[in-house]
């Protein structure tokens, strides 16, 4: 899910810029503020650990392999605004010394993936821990906010992807989103195994870390989830609905469109591809279907792997 | 970390991929690697902002950027082939976009657009972070005021990449060292373990890197 350079434009990338930088700007004063000095060393760390993590690969079927992603790990072990600061620093090291994700994507790569997919990963995960209790709730938790949040990160990708004019909107949504929605069910099986090794192990870490993470700190909550909406009524909103790009219209509105044109590169063209608009219709359904369908094995895999409810 | 050793030898069908991790810095006696780490990274953002930001038709800016870089690489004295395999790493998206804009009855000079802008952001990337030792890149970050608490997690995580992965290795090959191969059912949960494990020790460590820094007189 890296975007690499070129491949979404200005206006994106100085959007996805701003709103990835007041996110990430609040999760560093929010961790300077209630993450003890003995923790500090632990950021470096659990980002050097997610990075390795990442490199161990998981055989599935036929031959093909996948790795974790880990944002919503990191975020139900150190708590959402520590795995905002460490899911954006694997990022930025990975963009300047390994090339992955591009140097002006960095905006949105860590909008996606440290922002959307570690914060919504982590409110789900919270949500259904409040009606779940017991590490089986805990595991089920983690399993369902995974999917969904590799599921939301991957829209939203294509939603900047369309906004910038590189893919249309009508095959990038179908095409990112059924492909993640396999892809999440193997991030939401290995977070829980991880997570429940860890448990098992060291029961004392997680409810130690944990807590750093406060769980009864809504304002911080309420702040990232405002912040995600934003981001998501950007990206997502204009293709998702038919009201015109708000940019556009802003630029209209104020008589510099034309101005822009030469500038910028051009908005999606309006693609007409026979029978391919019915897709994001179909894609739409299938991943409301597909998160009833990923809930309810979440919950028979926290029944099979955790046989006896054991409080922590 | 200059010296860091080739970190990892690992078997090829271990559960550890290396591809991302042959990390080959340029030779530090060319003219690139020594100029200074300020400039570098600044003339790479203007280069990859400009060439992001330009039109199709800007033809010579292309052209002009393409010549720097290809200069650029030759007096850095990176390999070639090294070069050309880090380029590689690109191709899962720009294939999409070839399949996806094959399709489209406009959609070739579009795709040629994103990929030659693409190919010349990533090989100015690569170029820099190969010729700037990390430490410098830092000292740059640090100048233009990004939070401490940032740099120091970037630094700390730079730092224990290569011992953690090192760490995942050793601890894979302790496993199969002791028990014969498991089924197809099991293995998601050995190698969940195995990263569970890291995580415990990642973090047993950084109890440890407190200490030492307070030990030092850190504040």
């Amino acid at each position: 899910m890296h975007i690499p350079d070129g491949f979404i434009d200005g206006k994106t990338a100085a959007v996805t810029a701003v709103i990835s930088a007041v996110g990430v700007g609040f999760a560093l004063r929010q961790v300077r503020r209630e993450l003890p000095p003995r923790r500090v060393p632990l950021l470096g760390l659990s980002a050097a650990f997610l990075f390795a993590a990442q490199m161990v690969n998981f055989p599935v079927a036929g031959g093909t392999s996948g790795h974790l992603v880990g944002g919503t790990l990191v975020a139900a072990l150190l708590g959402p605004s520590a795995a905002v600061v460490v899911v954006t620093t694997v990022l930025i090291v990975q963009c300047f010394l390994f090339q992955d994700g591009g140097v002006l994507a960095l905006g949105a790569n860590v909008f996606n993936m440290a922002i959307l997919n570690s914060v919504i990963g982590y409110m789900i995960y919270r949500m259904v821990c409040h009606w779940l209790t017991g590490i089986r709730g805990r595991v089920t938790a983690i399993a369902f906010a995974a999917w969904c949040a590799t599921v939301l990160a991957a829209i939203s990708c294509a939603g900047q992807l369309a906004w910038s004019g590189t893919i249309p909107w009508s095959v990038a949504f179908p095409a990112m989103a059924t492909v993640h929605m396999f892809i999440g069910v193997g991030e939401g099986l290995i977070s829980a195994l991880v997570f429940l090794a860890v448990c098992r192990a060291r029961p004392d870490l997680i409810t130690e870390t944990t807590l750093t993470g406060q769980p009864q700190r809504l304002g911080e909550l309420v702040r990232y989830g405002l912040l995600a909406t934003l981001g998501v009524a950007v990206f997502v909103a204009p293709f998702a609905c038919s009201w015109p790009d708000g940019l556009d219209s802003v630029a209209e509105k104020f008589g510099f469109g034309h101005k822009m044109a030469p500038l910028l590169p051009a908005p999606a063209p309006d693609y007409h591809v026979p029978g391919i608009h019915w897709a994001v219709g179909a894609t739409a359904v299938a991943g409301a279907a597909g998160s009833l369908i990923v809930f309810a094995l979440a919950l028979l895999m926290g029944r099979w792997l955790v046989p006896k409810p054991k409080d922590l | 970390m200059p010296c860091r050793r080739p970190a990892l030898q690992f078997q090829t069908e271990g559960p550890v991929s290396v591809h991302l991790v042959n990390h080959h810095h340029g030779q530090p006696d060319s003219l690139v690697y020594r100029l200074s780490a300020a400039l570098k990274l600044g003339l790479a953002l203007v280069i990859i902002v400009v060439t992001v930001l330009a039109p199709v038709q800007w033809r010579a800016w292309f052209i002009g950027v393409a010549v720097l870089l290809v200069l650029t690489a030759w007096l850095s004295q990176l390999p070639l082939f090294f070069l050309s395999r880090r380029l590689l790493v690109l191709s899962p998206f720009v294939l999409g976009v070839v399949l996806v804009n094959a399709f489209q009855p406009a959609g070739r000079a579009k795709w040629m657009a994103v990929a030659v802008k693409s190919v010349l952001c990533l090989l100015t990337v690569i170029l820099v972070s190969n010729t700037t030792p990390f430490s410098q890149i830092l000292r740059v970050l640090k100048s233009i005021r990004v939070p401490t608490l940032l740099i120091t997690t970037i630094a700390l995580m730079h730092r224990y990449l290569f011992v953690l992965m090192d760490e995942a290795e050793r601890m894979r090959r302790a496993r199969a060292s002791r028990t014969f191969t498991r089924g197809q059912r099991f293995h998601w949960q050995t190698l969940a373990t195995v990263v569970g494990q890291l995580f415990i020790r990642a973090s047993e460590r950084a109890e440890r890197i407190y200490d030492a820094m307070c030990a030092r007189g850190w504040k």
